[in-house]
């Protein structure tokens, strides 16, 4: 009967913290240093872009706080930095410090906020398309199909472009997170519309689907109650994915210019703010935030990577 | 009038080569508090009666025809939404396979709870104590524990029970159940089907009991139908069909009980197999397997291959049977003679 807990009369009682305590993902997780070191990277960076206005040194966003004059001065392990400037400034005469705390924000909202949006439309249109089934899943599906066809890039350029030509420039620069958002969410939607069709249409074939018809219950708690939870964990999975790449997108986007604008910079658009000046000898304004990027990308992965093993039935050891 | 009442229903699969039919002309009827046995080989037509009882035959099969009345109430072309407040309201379903039939990613407490939700406006908390006293009365140990516990948590035996228990949580009027012990061991089987058969008489609930085991049927059912390739072949009392069974095909599935071969020897069985319902033999749909299609004196019954029998009385009990009308025929012909 039970195998984590010693009692049947003890494992009903237990709390959600002590289900927790006895789970395999925890038991897995303690065995898995580098899943350890990833989540605790991961931890420090969000910890340090949620509290950028109390950590940063000075607020990139406030144009009284910059000082033109103290514009390229290289990190304090360099020759002729000035210790104001922990990691030495940009272009403008940020200290790039803060400016990187604030882009890490930017680029974490616009990950985790596209990646909401692909999940609800992803999901809502794969519990459909798989339960339903017939015409619904073959227009979705459809749709799914063209929609990855495009390139992610291809998509966020026309429409970014469209916009910025409509409204202009600066009605662009106020939006532009919200913008983002909608973009890398609509483009990627499919992902996850494919993968939850996939599981539903395992999961419906199920006599606990056709109990819970027989018990009088509607399609959509069905859908939603039943089949859903059943279909968490690649959702799980496909998350950690999607947040990188979203993070990625958005990064690729504004180095082309179509993303954050310079004055309230992205890890991506100060990748490329100081990709201008990488001849003229300041390699720190592109490389800080470059390497800040690839090791948060890096360790959403790799946290992802070992939650793909943790939740495989297959290669479950426990 | 009956509770239930089926008549002529004809359920059939659209398949790509065209319709194949499931169940032919289908009638029977339920009293209240009832408890009918339906037993035949596998792809007799027994379950897809039972999921056409609550139009819930999986596409691509669909109901071609006929009527099923409940409490006075037509059930075929009613709306969804009309159906689904008496599916596990006052029809409640009991499936196979205990490990299959609850949701692994819900407590029992929930699944017990959302079922009550679906069908009544209750708090959570009074939903909660109703789905204890249910567990009470399928007899779970520690009752209370079990509504935190996920299905794996359980053994076969007690999901089981917890199924029981989620069919009876809306009190309602009949309980289908659709091979109900075939997942579980004997001796939990005998524990299950008495419990069951002891909630059907305390709450007054008829009974469909779906199942090949003629032993739960005639333990458990007051009336029974016998199906084959999609027709009721025998109806009538339970107690009067095992006794004496009419149809030679249910004479061979009683034959063929372990309990009725002779130690030491080869067990009885009917000879072939259940026909494919697309290509079902002219006539009779047993006759391709029945021995008494060519009569004691030797000559041939042409009526079995070439017309389908039509219910003809004996007793209490129905058979569809050309040879069973011909006996009666015959027993009453002197009969009359003498009467006259």
């Amino acid at each position: 009967m039970t195998t984590s807990t010693p009692t049947a009369a003890s494992s009903s009682t237990a709390s959600r913290w002590e289900r927790f305590r006895d789970s395999y993902l925890l038991y897995s997780f303690k065995r898995d240093p580098i899943a350890q070191v990833s989540l605790a990277v991961f931890i420090l960076l969000v910890a340090m872009a949620l509290l950028a206005p109390w950590l940063a040194p000075m607020n990139p966003y406030d144009l009284a706080q910059i000082d033109i004059l103290a514009s390229e001065l290289p990190p304090f392990w360099v020759d002729g930095s000035d210790p104001a400037y922990l990691m030495g400034t940009d272009a403008q005469g940020r200290d790039l410090l803060s400016t990187i705390l604030y882009g890490l924000r930017v680029s974490l909202i616009i990950g985790f906020g596209a990646v909401a949006m692909q999940a609800t439309l992803g999901v809502c249109f794969g519990l459909l398309a798989g339960y339903l089934g017939g015409r619904v899943d073959a227009f979705l599906m459809r749709m799914a199909d063209i929609q990855l066809s495009f390139s992610t890039l291809m998509v966020a350029i026309v429409v970014g472009a469209l916009f910025k030509a409509i409204f202009g420039g600066a009605t662009f620069s106020t939006y532009a997170v919200p913008l983002l958002v909608l973009i890398i969410g609509l483009a990627e939607w499919p992902q996850y519309a494919r993968t939850v069709r996939a599981s539903v249409l395992a999961e419906k074939g199920k006599e606990y689907v056709d109990a819970a018809r027989v018990m009088g219950l509607s399609s959509r708690r069905i859908m939603f109650r039943h089949i859903l939870p059943n279909t968490l964990s690649p959702i799980f999975v496909i998350s950690t994915v999607q947040v990188a790449n979203a993070i990625i997108s958005e990064a690729a986007l504004s180095f082309l210019g179509l993303g954050m604008p310079e004055t309230q910079p992205s890890l991506g658009s100060l990748i490329k703010s100081g990709f201008d000046y990488i001849q003229s000898g300041s390699w720190w304004i592109t490389l800080i935030p470059g390497l800040v990027l690839v090791v948060l990308v890096l360790v959403i992965n790799l946290l992802g990577d070992w939650l793909r093993d943790v939740l495989n039935p297959r290669l479950y050891k426990g | 009038m009956s509770l239930l009442e089926v008549n002529h229903l004809d359920v059939r699969f659209a398949l790509r080569r065209g319709d194949v039919q499931a169940l032919r002309d289908v009638c029977f009827s339920l009293d209240r508090g009832e408890r009918l046995g339906i037993v035949g080989e596998s792809g007799a037509g027994k379950s897809v009666a039972a999921f056409s009882l609550l139009n819930l035959i999986a596409k691509p099969g669909y109901i071609a025809g006929g009527s099923i009345a409940f409490d006075g109430q037509e059930l075929i072309g009613l709306s969804d939404r009309a159906l689904r407040r008496i599916r596990g309201h006052r029809i409640s379903m009991i499936f196979q396979d205990p490990m299959m039939t609850l949701n692994p990613v819900l407590t029992i407490g929930e699944q017990m709870v959302e079922c009550l939700k679906a069908h009544r406006r209750i708090s959570t908390r009074d939903a909660r104590a109703i789905s204890l006293r249910k567990l009470e009365q399928v007899q779970i140990p520690s009752p209370e524990a079990r509504l935190d516990q996920y299905p794996h948590e359980l053994s076969g035996g007690m999901r089981q029970r917890v199924i029981i228990a989620i069919a009876l949580l809306l009190d309602p009027d009949i309980i289908i159940a659709d091979e109900p012990t075939t997942a579980l061991d004997v001796t939990i089987q005998a524990e299950i089907m008495a419990l069951l058969l002891e909630l059907c008489e305390e709450h007054n609930v008829g009974l469909v009991l779906i199942t090949h085991d003629l032993g739960v049927v005639s333990q458990v059912t007051q009336r029974m139908l016998v199906m084959y390739a999609g027709r009721v072949i025998e109806q009538g009392p339970t107690r009067e069909i095992i006794n004496d069974p009419q149809h030679p095909y249910t004479q061979g599935l009683l034959n063929a009980l372990p309990q009725m071969a002779t130690p030491g020897e080869r067990l009885n069985q009917i000879p072939g197999s259940m026909p494919s319902l697309s290509h079902l033999p002219s006539g009779c749909a047993f006759h391709p397997r029945c021995g008494f299609v060519t009569r004691p004196d030797g000559s041939r019954r042409q009526a079995c291959v070439d017309e389908v029998p039509a219910f003809v009385a004996s007793g209490n009990c129905q058979a569809a049977c050309h040879m069973v009308a011909e006996m009666i025929e015959r027993e009453r012909i002197p009969a009359e003679e003498q009467d006259s």
